[in-house]
């Protein structure tokens, strides 16, 4: 596709995505507790981004510290391609008795969900990657949102004498270090929660070191 | 849509009170509506004097602190709530400001329930209304928010030590006066006067009732002209009545009479106005019942004329504790109620015994509860220690003196353990020759023990050091009082045994953080909850008292509660122990009642895991203070 080709085609976008775009427009930093942070999780086939698919979107929103139950996200999406190997993971099998919903639509509701706020992931890349194939797939653009990966981040909030470039840093050694309660792992919903209460509570570390400023947080 | 959030909240919160009387629908509802909050360790989420929230909280993870300050700025910890319990309910019950301040006391989670949500859900629920006033009254109350008044619950809260609500059934007027649609005026307050009653019930055929007539009906429709006397009862009767089943409670009907303004409810058959009048529940009537609570069980006592009266009121204050135990009063009130009733009981008898004697006592004495009663911890019945000092006499008249107290003490020991206080296996008790004592004898006994520490002196001195006067001469036990605080002046290897005394228990957590349980007995593998969690803190609360020189004060918390007003920077670590104190006695209680009997063994797996989170939060403090011991007294090399 030539960059031709992109300008041609902006006019047949459909029009959440030109929604979705218009939130960056003029966006400016508010004050870290007042900023709205999404924290999401995607369950996929497996871990080809290219071959692979994704199963179920979860994510929550929070502004501050409070987390609204009634204001989350959870979708699951039709399969075309099933492999039977991944349900042992995520325990959810291709005829599981919740409303399935297209890829289509699945954009759709995910990025009128995160508008233009700040994303937040455990081992970010990965389910950036997903989304931004999937967006592909259907011939938009990829994701404007920043980003902050909850691996990362903890990493960088220890000393450096503490950090350990060989350690994973995983969500589960995250929940132990920082004592999350581990309920329905593996499930996007679930992984979302236990990412946003990681999120939170490093960023109650970070307060404390009086690291809390966007600088810090988006490592710019 | 589905909503995994929502039902892992619902997962939790329908295991706790009072979500787990409500139906899942319903729940469910509710779940789909909680924020989950975060709070760091030292963040506040509503303050003393903050507006109400549209939530009320559960937490979840962690544990909350819930704080009354008082106005010179002082700090009390009202209670601690850990996974499932709830809080911040005030705007539930009333909307006005915070009255106390809910802090994090580690890194927390907490699920905000929304209020409009639940009670939309809830309000016919009756089970999880006294839930609420009940947790509303146990998270609040306090010596200070009791002093308030006019507010809608005040009648739910304990507003004197002596005057806490119960449960029970009202006891309503049965045959009440009626007089019929078609009866005058007139002869209806006849037949008022005639009864001296001061409201008649006015029925149709069918004696349903159908109207009320009071005093005040007369004063202000009749006596102002408005009516002629000779009119019909029913252009002057209030109808219709409010009515209900004859299974009320006092609560209850205490609320349908606020909530109707109204001094009278009609008790019928079905608790409709469509059928029979059975009675009438008056406003006097209530009061009657609620008189029928502590203060009205000490007023027995002080009246005994007989040891089986006051058996018969030792039982009834037995019943109340149980049923305020169930309701969650705060124990430390509790405590004080039982330590009032058990210190009337004792002197009441030993009054009773003097009565018996067949003359007046020779000479000034003083009758001495020792050990728990002493400390006034007595919560079920116990062992009876006691003791008798009494004024120096000269050598001649010592013999008989001592003869006649003796007798005396033989007289109320056999008494009291009719009235259900069992005789100490031990011995310590006043009708022992050796427990019997001049004042100068007791001294002499005192300054031995300080003087001359050995195993058994320690033993002893861990009972008698917890003297309290219960009948008699209070200037004697206080000139001995001040007699051994000379003597300890004098020496602090005292004290260094007392230290290891207290130390001796060992800590009730093992190395990997266990329950440390028996080894062996009959008692195996059974957590001992009274020698590894209140032993240490009792022992240690005299052993501070003592090297404080504190006099006076004697029950544990109270002392720790003194300590943290002596030393504050030891204030938290004090006021952590009082709290501990205080946690680990309720638990002994009601496990003592749960299993009939003292509480003392708990079997570790049967609890919840919130159970032993919480017991092992109260271990945190013990733990602490027997540092601040090796520390203080230095004992660490001291065996």
């Amino acid at each position: 596709m030539g960059l031709f080709d992109i300008f041609k085609k902006k006019k047949n976008f459909p029009e959440f995505w030109v929604d979705y775009l218009s939130h960056f427009k003029n966006k400016k930093d508010a004050a870290v507790p007042e900023t709205r942070f999404i924290a999401f999780d995607t369950e996929t086939t497996g871990f080809d981004m290219q071959e692979d698919r994704i199963l179920s979107i979860g994510a929550v929103s929070f502004i501050g510290k409070k987390i609204d139950v009634n204001n989350t996200l959870e979708l699951y999406l039709k399969q075309d391609v099933f492999k039977p190997e991944t349900v042992e993971i995520h325990g959810l099998m291709r005829s599981d008795n919740v409303d399935k919903i297209s890829e289509q639509e699945a954009i759709r509701a995910f990025l009128e969900y995160i508008k233009g706020d700040i994303l937040i992931a455990h081992h970010a890349g990965f389910d950036k990657g997903m989304i931004n194939e999937m967006l592909h797939r259907h011939g938009l653009g990829k994701l404007k949102n920043r980003f902050i990966d909850t691996g990362v981040l903890y990493k960088r909030s220890l000393h450096v004498i503490y950090q350990n470039n060989t350690k994973p840093y995983s969500l589960d050694y995250l929940c132990k270090e920082l004592n999350v309660p581990m309920v329905d792992r593996h499930t996007a919903t679930g992984d979302a929660l236990i990412t946003a209460l990681v999120f939170l509570k490093i960023l109650g570390r970070l307060d404390k070191k009086k690291h809390l400023n966007w600088g810090y947080l988006l490592n710019r | 849509m589905k909503n995994s959030i929502a039902e892992r909240v619902n997962d939790f919160i329908k295991n706790y009170p009072p979500f787990n009387s409500i139906k899942p629908d319903n729940l469910l509802k509710i779940s789909g509506q909680v924020s989950i909050i975060y709070l760091d360790k030292g963040d506040s989420l509503f303050k003393k004097g903050d507006s109400f929230h549209d939530h009320f909280y559960m937490t979840r993870n962690g544990a909350i602190t819930l704080f009354h300050t008082s106005n010179n700025n002082t700090q009390e910890i009202i209670n601690i709530s850990d996974g499932g319990d709830v809080f911040g309910l005030r705007p539930l019950i009333a909307k006005e400001n915070y009255k106390l301040t809910a802090t994090a006391n580690e890194e927390s989670i907490v699920y905000a329930i929304p209020i409009d949500v639940f009670q939309s859900v809830t309000q016919d629920n009756a089970q999880v209304q006294k839930f609420l006033i009940t947790a509303f009254a146990t998270n609040t109350y306090d010596p200070y928010t009791a002093e308030e008044t006019g507010k809608i619950f005040v009648d739910y809260l304990p507003n004197t030590s002596q005057d806490i609500v119960n449960f029970q059934t009202a006891n309503f007027s049965k045959n009440p006066i009626t007089c019929s649609l078609n009866s005058s005026l007139k002869d209806a307050a006849i037949s008022m006067s005639k009864h001296r009653i001061g409201c008649i019930i006015v029925v149709n055929e069918e004696n349903h009732p159908v109207g009320i007539i009071t005093n005040s009906d007369i004063k202000n429709k009749i006596a102002t002209g408005r009516f002629p006397i000779e009119t019909q009862v029913t252009n002057i009767m209030n109808s219709p009545v409010i009515t209900s089943k004859k299974d009320i409670t006092v609560a209850d009907g205490q609320l349908q009479m606020i909530k109707h303004s109204i001094g009278h409810l009609c008790i019928t058959k079905d608790g409709t106005v469509n059928s029979k009048l059975i009675g009438v529940l008056t406003h006097h009537d209530v009061l009657v019942t609620l008189g029928n609570n502590p203060s009205v069980i000490l007023k027995e006592i002080k009246r005994a004329k007989r040891t089986k009266t006051l058996r018969a009121a030792r039982l009834k204050a037995e019943t109340l504790i149980k049923s305020y135990l169930e309701q969650n009063i705060p124990l430390s009130h509790i405590i004080k109620l039982m330590a009032q009733i058990n210190d009337a009981v004792s002197h009441r008898a030993v009054h009773i015994a003097l009565k018996k004697m067949p003359s007046k006592p020779p000479v000034k004495f003083a009758w001495m509860a020792l050990g728990s009663q002493g400390r006034k911890e007595q919560l079920l019945f116990t062992d009876q220690d006691n003791a008798i000092i009494f004024e120096d006499v000269p050598e001649d008249q010592y013999e008989e003196t001592k003869n006649y107290f003796l007798d005396l003490a033989k007289l109320v020991n056999k008494s009291l353990n009719k009235i259900g206080f069992e005789y100490c296996e031990a011995d310590m008790m006043a009708r022992n020759p050796e427990w019997c004592k001049s004042l100068t004898e007791w001294k002499n006994q005192f300054d031995n023990w300080i003087l001359n520490p050995d195993e058994k002196a320690i033993l002893l001195s861990s009972i008698f050091f917890d003297f309290s006067t219960v009948y008699g001469d209070e200037t004697l036990t206080s000139r001995l009082s001040d007699s051994i605080y000379a003597t300890l002046n004098k020496t602090q290897l005292f004290f260094k045994f007392l230290g290891r005394d207290a130390l001796k228990n060992p800590s009730p957590l093992g190395f990997f953080k266990q329950f440390l349980v028996e080894k062996n007995g009959d008692q195996k593998d059974l957590f001992n909850i009274k020698s590894r969690a209140l032993m240490p803190l009792i022992d240690a609360a005299r052993l501070l008292t003592l090297s404080n020189k504190i006099k006076g004060v004697n029950s544990t918390y109270e002392r720790y509660e003194k300590l943290a007003e002596l030393e504050p920077n030891n204030k938290e670590l004090y006021e952590s122990c009082s709290y501990a104190f205080k946690a680990l006695s309720k638990f002994k209680t009601k496990q003592g009642l749960l299993h009939n009997n003292s509480g003392k063994f708990i079997e570790i797996g049967t609890l919840t895991k919130e159970e032993q989170l919480k017991l092992r939060r109260c271990f945190k403090p013990i733990n602490e203070i027997q540092e601040t011991l090796t520390l203080r007294f230095d004992l660490k090399n001291f065996v």
